[in-house]
């Protein structure tokens, strides 16, 4: 049971495919990132040391934003998505965990949102939030209100792409979080009663500490993916209007496949990267104590 | 307070009509807010080309034809764009779980000095930003003119589907018990052996989720796509929609339509396999 030889004969297709597509790319992409790479210069880049890592942090990324409030967005973008992801999937969760004559078909419908390809969803989406023919501004018209120019100004376009976002997530949080509710015993919420607990205190004190081990990695792994998820605003806003819908990594995208700055977006891609690793090293750090992870 | 108050958070035997029907109101809204923009693709689908813009709020538009469809199947390059995402999406689904099920093994039964830093290492790759791996990919496959190929697009598919595949099935070879191979190894057999004989074909169901969770995410796959195929016989559906979404104000019943039958067979797939893949949530990534 414990050869290792076998183990890296097992490995070795795996490690080979890994080196060449992941270990040498990653490689590579810090080394451009210490040139002045672009569009003109891909076949001889010339090295410029830190530059791009300084002009990332003091220059402008694209025309009009720079990295510190490209941060600051990314932080507020993943924030608001993933507590509205928790919260509205905690609040169906628990309307869900009952008997329920109809809980297949709720549950299939709330598997709809993660199952539609998100290219699409998010281009339908774009189109609701159309000034006239979308559909939220014809209802916002039917009921006498003023149409909002979703997609047009700020900060209509951010709470746009968020109203979309929250669409794409919360249901399945909410099946997760469902999973993580059935496996509290109901003895709990028995003993709690029979000592008088409200329902309040019950939520707070069985609901929400049994919940941890599964809202502790959903929440994590949430905000990973928020943080990275360029298809939204890529799609929906382009990044406008006038860069006020940018996130880090459509800025890098931007940066890379819009302005053709190959070193810039490599170094812009490195920094990026490594907040994400000091925010999972911490998240590691935290939850020691769950098992199941590597072991 | 009474004692015998029913909580709200309680798995209750048994909640009053009452409670049941405002718990049923709730969800139903719900639903309706999932269902809203997908019943207003079967609307905009429907809608003759006349009326395409139009501030109807009915389901079924007035006069609704199946024009949209028929363009779609028959004037347009659909079938053509399928056939690239799956070419594309199933040499990527292959692989991905062929590679990962063997060193998923080594990572589920072995120890060995790289155990760690290897597993530490799939997870890390799962929080890389696209544009880390996309840009030094894609300048690879300028050298290599891979850009515009098949093979282009799968090289930077596998280089995020492999370390997934091998933490996904890593995860489900964890929940087979050992003892099986060991009883076998007792009676004989080798590791290799018990491995390709028993634990191989326990695991199948797991290698068809895992070779169908990487296909579909290859499949529906849009922003790396677009950097690496610009010719447009390669295009993949959802190149080609965006085109088609882009291009011409007339064609939003025609993007409609194809949104749909392109979205049918991928829901289907996912209501029968979902279960399998949200226990998959706490072992690794996904759906990035």
């Amino acid at each position: 049971m414990r050869k290792s030889g076998l183990a890296y004969i097992l490995l070795l297709p795996a490690i080979i495919v890994v080196l060449f597509l992941v270990i040498y790319p990653f490689i590579y992409g810090l080394q451009i990132s210490f040139t002045n790479m672009n569009m003109y210069t891909v076949w001889e880049p010339k090295f410029i040391g830190l530059l791009n890592y300084q002009r990332v942090l003091t220059d402008k990324i694209l025309h009009a934003v720079n990295y510190w409030q490209l941060l600051g967005r990314t932080v507020v973008w993943t924030g608001v998505n993933v507590f509205f992801h928790v919260l509205i999937g905690l609040c169906i969760a628990i309307l869900l965990n009952r008997k329920l004559k109809i809980a297949p078909l709720y549950r299939a419908i709330l598997i709809l949102p993660w199952a539609i390809p998100d290219f699409i969803s998010c281009l339908v989406w774009k189109n609701e939030f159309h000034m006239v023919f979308g559909s939220i501004n014809i209802i916002l018209n039917r009921i006498g209100l003023m149409p909002i120019p979703w997609l047009k100004s700020y900060p209509e376009a951010f709470i746009a792409i968020i109203i979309t976002n929250v669409w794409l997530g919360f249901a399945f949080m909410s099946i997760v979080i469902l999973g993580g509710l059935q496996s509290i015993s109901p003895e709990y919420y028995e003993a709690a009663q029979i000592d008088g607990a409200s329902a309040w205190q019950q939520f707070i004190n069985i609901t929400l500490p049994m919940l941890r081990p599964v809202l502790t990695p959903a929440i994590v792994l949430g905000s990973i993916w928020t943080f990275n998820k360029l298809i939204v605003p890529f799609i929906i806003t382009l990044g406008g209007p006038a860069e006020t819908t940018h996130i880090l990594v459509t800025a890098n995208y931007s940066a890379a496949f819009q302005y053709y700055r190959y070193g810039f977006a490599s170094a812009f891609s490195m920094i990026n990267f490594l907040m994400l690793l000091i925010f999972a090293l911490l998240y590691m750090r935290m939850t020691r104590g769950a098992k199941g992870v590597y072991e | 307070m009474k004692k015998t108050k029913r909580s709200f958070f309680y798995r209750a035997r048994g909640d009053s009509p009452f409670k049941l029907l405002l718990v049923n109101l709730a969800l139903v809204v719900v639903c309706l807010i999932i269902l809203w923009p997908v019943l207003r693709v079967v609307t905009i689908s429907l809608r003759p080309l006349g009326t395409l813009f139009s501030t109807d709020l009915r389901i079924i538009p007035e006069g609704a034809t199946l024009k949209a469809y028929y363009r779609t199947l028959f004037e347009i390059d659909f079938f053509n764009w399928l056939k690239n995402s799956l070419v594309i999406a199933f040499i990527t689904a292959f692989m991905g779980t062929s590679l990962a099920a063997t060193s998923a093994y080594a990572f589920s039964r072995f120890r060995f000095s790289l155990k760690q830093p290897g597993l530490v290492f799939l997870l890390v790759t799962q929080m890389f930003p696209a544009a880390l791996m996309l840009l030094p990919l894609y300048i690879m496959l300028v050298r290599l003119q891979l850009i515009n190929t098949y093979i282009g697009l799968v090289i930077a598919y596998t280089s995020t589907a492999l370390p997934f595949c091998i933490w996904i099935l890593k995860g489900y070879y964890d929940t087979i018990p050992p003892d099986l191979e060991e009883s076998a190894m007792v009676d004989g057999a080798t590791q290799l052996q018990a491995f390709y004989k028993i634990i191989l074909p326990l695991s199948t169901p797991a290698l068809a989720i895992t070779f169908l969770f990487s296909f579909m995410t290859a499949w529906s796959e849009y922003l790396v796509a677009r950097v690496i195929i610009q010719k447009s016989s390669l295009h993949t559906w959802t190149i080609g929609l965006y085109t088609l979404q882009g291009q011409y104000q007339t064609e939003w019943g025609t993007f409609a339509a194809a949104s749909l039958l392109v979205s049918l067979p991928v829901v289907i797939i996912f209501l029968f396999t979902a279960k399998y893949l949200v226990s998959g949530l706490t072992l690794g990534a996904v759906k990035g």
